[in-house]
C-alpha cells in the first residue's frame, strides 16, 4: 500500500474534519465485525455504505482508486487461488478449466473473500487519506491518553521513513563501487540483499539514536507535563461518528442473519 | 544569563580506556561568546554534551566539576540549548511551526504563550516561510535555521552550537551563520565548536583551545590567541586564518581520455552534459546545489545508468554501468560523500582487503596492498578498529584507501574535503596530487574553492538551473 505521508482529501469535508481518534475508532468499529462472517452479503453491504459516505470524507473516487489498487492485486490473487484450490465445488458448473471445475459455489466463496478484503481495508484507507499524521499523534495523546513518548516518538520516526529509500539506493551503489555484485547468482543476490538491508537497519538505528538525543536536548525527557500547541477536540459529532459506525456494522450483520446469508467464521 | 565554571573537568565514556576530555579549567562569564577549538579527538563535542546535561551519570566516569550558574548541568538543562550538526536528525515535526513549538510543549509552556514565542524565534533566525511550511521541503541550511529557532524558542541562557555548519554547503553555512548573528544578544552565553575559524570569528569574542592530551592550550581574545598559537594550531589541524595552503600543479599535460560522456542526462536529476576525464589530470566539477553534481559523479563512476546520451570508457564496447563490479573497481574507483555508506566489514584492514580479494589476488599480495595503504594513509594504528568508530577525518582517509586498493586508473570523488580539519585536508590533497602525477585521472565534485585552487587542472561548472 502506498504510504500516505500527507492527506490527499479535502480537509474541510464534514467527516474529514472529525477527530482523528474518532475516525480511527469508527473505522475499527465498522470493519472488525465484518471479520466474523464468511458470506458475501455482509461485506457487500458494508462496501456500499463505505462508498456512499466517501464524499462526506472529501475523498474523490478517483483518488480512492489510485490508493486502493494494491487491493485489486490481492483480489486477483484470491480469485486464482480459489479457482485452483477451493474445497467446496458444489453448485452448477459454470466453466471447466481443464481439471478445475468452476462452480457457482467457487464463485460465491471467491466473491465473498474479495468483498471482505475490500470492505475491511477501505475504512483504514479512508482514515489515513483524510488524516494528517501530526493530527493523529496529537489526538492519540490528547483524546486517547496515549503516552506522548510513544505517539510523538513514532511521529518523529515516521518523518525519517522517506529518507530510507534514498539511503537504500546509496548503499546499493556503494556496494557496487566496492566491487560487490551478485551477477546472475540468485543465492548471491539474496546475500547482497540481506547485507544491504542490515546496513540500512544499522544506519536507521544510528540516525534514530541521534534524533532521540536531539529530542531530549529539547526537553522531551524533562518529565514536566506537556502542554499542547495544537488542541484536538473530541466533541458530540465525534461520538456520533463512533455510534453511527457501530450501528451500521450491526445493521449489515443483522441483515445477513435475517436473510440467512450469515456464515460465521467459527463453527 | 548563564555562567559556566569548569574545574579540572574530565569525562571518560563507559568502556573506553582513554578520557574523551580531561583537565579542563575554564570560567565563562554571562553573555560571553566563545569559540571552542582543538584538534579532532580533543573532546569538544563531549564537553558540549556534558554542559547540555546529556551525559547521564551511569554512562561514564567524571572527574572534577562542571557547573552552570552553580548547578550541575544535569539539573540546569532548562537553561541550556544545544544545536547539533545534522539538521535531518534534529527536526521532529512535519510543519515548521510545529517543530519550533515541540520544545515549548515539552517544557510545559502554557498553550497561549506557545505561538507568540514560535513566531518570535522564527523572526530571530530570519526564517522566511510561513509556519505551515513542510520541514522536508527546506534546504539543509534552512532546516538548520529552523532547528536553531527551535532551540532559541526555549530562551536558553547558554547556547551550545556543535559544528552547526559542518554538514552544509557554503550557501547553507552562510544562512546559518547569518541566523546566529541575528540571534545573538548580550543575555545569552554562547559556546561554538567550528572547524572553519575564519567564518566563525565574527560570531565570537573569545577563543579557547583544548589541548589534544587534556587541558586548555590557549585562551583569550582571538587576535592574541592566534598571534601566540597560530602556527601550533595550524599544525594540529585547526583552520587558522592567514595560513596559506600548498598548491599542486600538474607535472605533465593530461594524457589519454579515460571516460567520455557525450550529452548524458539523468531524468530529473542531471541536465544534459558532455564531459571528458583524462589520465594525469585533476578535474573539478563545481556548481550550485541541485545542479546534479553528485549524480554526474555516479554516472562517471559507472554506478548509475544515464537515461540518455553516450558514455564510453577505457576503450570498452560496453558503457561502465554495464560492467561487472569487479572489473569496474580495477578501472574506476568511487569515493562517496558519506564514507559510512561504503563500509561493509567490521575491521579497517578487512575493508582494504575486500576489493583485492574479490579480484582473486593471492593472499600475500592482498596483505602487501593492505600494509602499504595503511601506511600511506596513516591508518596503521587503526587496522583492527571498527570503521564505524573512526573520526570524520579517519573515515574519509579509509574510504579513499578502499577505492585505491584495487588500483583503478580513474578516481571519482564526491565532496572529498567536506567537513575535514586542516591536517586531513592537506594530506588528502597531496595524496590526490601524487596520484595524478603518477598518471591517474581524478574527478572531484566539490564546493570547496580552496580545493579547486590547490589541485584542479580544469574546472567544469555545471549550470544551476533550478529543476522541478
Amino acid at each position: 500500500m502506498t504510504l500516505a505521508l500527507e492527506p490527499v482529501a479535502d480537509p474541510t469535508a464534514p467527516l474529514a474534519r472529525r477527530n482523528p481518534v474518532a475516525k480511527l475508532g469508527a473505522a475499527l468499529l465498522f470493519a472488525l465485525p465484518l471479520i466474523a462472517t464468511l458470506d458475501p452479503l455482509t461485506p457487500a453491504l458494508a462496501l456500499a455504505v463505505e462508498l456512499a459516505v466517501l464524499p462526506f470524507f472529501g475523498v474523490h473516487y478517483r483518488v480512492l482508486a489510485r490508493r486502493a489498487w494494491p487491493l485489486a492485486l490481492a483480489a486477483g490473487g484470491i480469485l486464482v487461488t480459489m479457482v485452483l484450490f477451493a474445497a467446496d465445488r458444489t453448485g452448477p458448473l459454470l466453466v471447466s478449466l481443464g481439471p478445475f471445475a468452476v462452480t457457482t459455489g467457487v464463485v460465491a466463496d471467491a466473491l465473498g473473500l474479495v468483498l471482505r478484503v475490500f470492505a475491511v481495508a477501505l475504512p483504514g484507507i479512508i482514515v489515513f487519506a483524510t488524516t494528517d499524521p501530526t493530527d493523529l499523534a496529537d489526538a492519540l495523546v490528547q483524546n486517547a491518553k496515549a503516552p506522548a513518548r510513544f505517539a510523538i516518538g513514532a511521529l518523529a520516526a515516521f518523518r525519517l521513513i522517506p529518507m530510507l529509500t534514498e539511503e537504500w539506493q546509496m548503499l546499493a551503489l556503494a556496494r557496487r563501487a566496492r566491487g560487490i555484485d551478485a551477477g546472475r547468482n540468485p543465492l548471491a543476490k539474496l546475500r547482497l540483499f540481506a547485507s544491504t538491508a542490515f546496513a540500512l537497519l544499522v544506519g536507521a538505528l544510528r540516525r534514530g539514536g541521534r534524533l532521540a538525543t536531539a529530542m531530549d536536548a529539547r526537553g522531551f525527557d524533562s518529565g514536566v507535563p506537556r502542554t499542547y500547541a495544537r488542541r484536538q477536540r473530541f466533541g458530540p459529532a465525534d461520538t456520533a461518528l463512533l455510534v453511527a459506525a457501530a450501528l451500521l456494522a450491526g445493521a449489515a450483520l443483522t441483515t445477513s442473519i435475517l436473510t440467512g446469508f450469515f456464515h460465521p467464521i467459527l463453527g | 544569563m548563564a555562567e559556566v565554571v569548569l574545574r579540572d573537568f574530565g569525562w571518560r565514556h563507559a568502556g573506553r580506556r582513554s578520557w574523551a576530555v580531561r583537565g579542563v579549567d575554564l570560567r565563562i562569564r554571562h553573555g560571553e561568546r566563545v569559540l571552542l577549538l582543538g584538534p579532532s579527538g580533543a573532546g569538544k563535542s563531549t564537553l558540549l554534551a556534558a554542559l547540555a546535561g546529556l551525559l547521564p551519570e551511569d554512562s561514564g566516569e567524571s572527574e572534577g566539576t562542571a557547573e552552570i550558574d552553580g548547578l550541575d548541568p544535569r539539573k540546569s538543562r532548562e537553561g541550556v540549548g544545544l544545536l547539533f550538526q545534522d539538521p535531518q536528525t534534529q527536526l521532529v515535526m512535519a510543519r515548521s511551526g510545529d517543530d519550533v513549538a515541540f520544545g515549548l510543549e515539552n517544557r510545559g509552556v502554557p498553550a497561549g504563550e506557545i505561538w507568540p514565542r514560535v513566531s518570535d524565534a522564527l523572526d530571530r533566525v530570519g526564517f522566511p516561510y510561513p509556519i505551515t511550511r513542510r520541514t522536508g521541503a527546506l534546504s539543509g541550511g534552512e532546516q538548520q535555521r529552523l532547528a536553531l529557532a527551535g532551540v532559541l524558542a526555549l530562551r536558553p541562557g547558554l547556547l551550545l552550537l556543535d559544528e552547526p555548519t559542518a554538514n552544509l554547503d557554503p550557501a547553507g553555512g552562510d544562512l546559518v551563520r547569518e541566523a546566529i548573528t541575528r540571534a545573538r544578544d548580550r543575555d545569552t552565553t554562547l559556546i561554538l565548536v567550528e572547524h572553519r575559524v575564519e567564518q566563525a570569528l565574527p560570531l565570537v569574542d573569545r577563543v579557547v583551545v583544548l589541548a589534544p592530551g587534556g587541558g586548555v592550550a590557549a585562551d583569550g581574545a582571538p587576535e592574541l590567541v592566534f598571534a601566540g598559537h597560530g602556527p601550533a594550531l595550524a599544525n594540529q589541524g585547526v583552520w587558522v586564518p592567514g595560513f596559506p595552503l600548498p598548491r599542486h600543479r600538474a607535472v605533465a599535460p593530461p594524457a589519454d581520455s579515460l571516460v567520455r560522456a557525450e550529452a548524458v542526462a539523468v531524468h530529473r536529476r542531471l541536465p544534459r552534459v558532455s564531459i571528458d576525464a583524462h589520465a594525469g589530470e585533476a578535474l573539478a566539477v563545481t556548481g550550485p546545489n541541485g545542479a546534479g553534481k553528485s549524480t554526474l559523479a555516479l554516472v562517471l563512476g559507472g554506478l548509475l545508468a544515464p537515461s540518455s546520451g553516450r558514455l564510453t570508457a577505457f576503450g570498452d564496447t560496453r558503457p561502465p554501468h554495464r560492467w561487472r563490479a569487479a572489473k569496474l573497481t580495477q578501472r574506476i574507483g568511487s569515493v562517496f560523500q558519506n564514507p559510512e555508506h561504503q563500509f561493509v566489514t567490521s575491521r579497517v584492514a578487512d575493508e582494504l582487503a575486500l576489493g583485492p580479494r574479490r579480484l582473486g589476488r593471492p593472499a600475500a599480495e592482498v596483505r602487501a596492498t593492505v600494509e602499504d595503504l595503511l601506511g600511506r594513509l596513516r591508518l596503521t594504528a587503526l587496522a583492527d578498529a571498527n570503521p564505524y568508530t573512526l573520526s570524520g577525518g579517519e573515515a574519509r582517509r579509509l574510504s579513499v584507501a578502499t577505492a585505491l586498493a584495487t588500483a583503478p586508473r580513474l578516481l571519482v570523488l564526491d565532496e572529498p574535503t567536506f567537513g575535514q580539519d586542516r591536517g586531513t585536508w592537506i594530506d588528502l590533497v597531496a595524496l590526490l596530487a601524487r596520484l595524478r602525477d603518477e598518471g591517474h585521472g581524478i574527478v572531484a565534485v566539490t564546493h570547496d574553492d580552496a580545493f579547486v585552487a590547490s589541485l584542479a587542472d580544469r574546472v567544469h561548472d555545471l549550470p544551476g538551473s533550478r529543476r522541478q
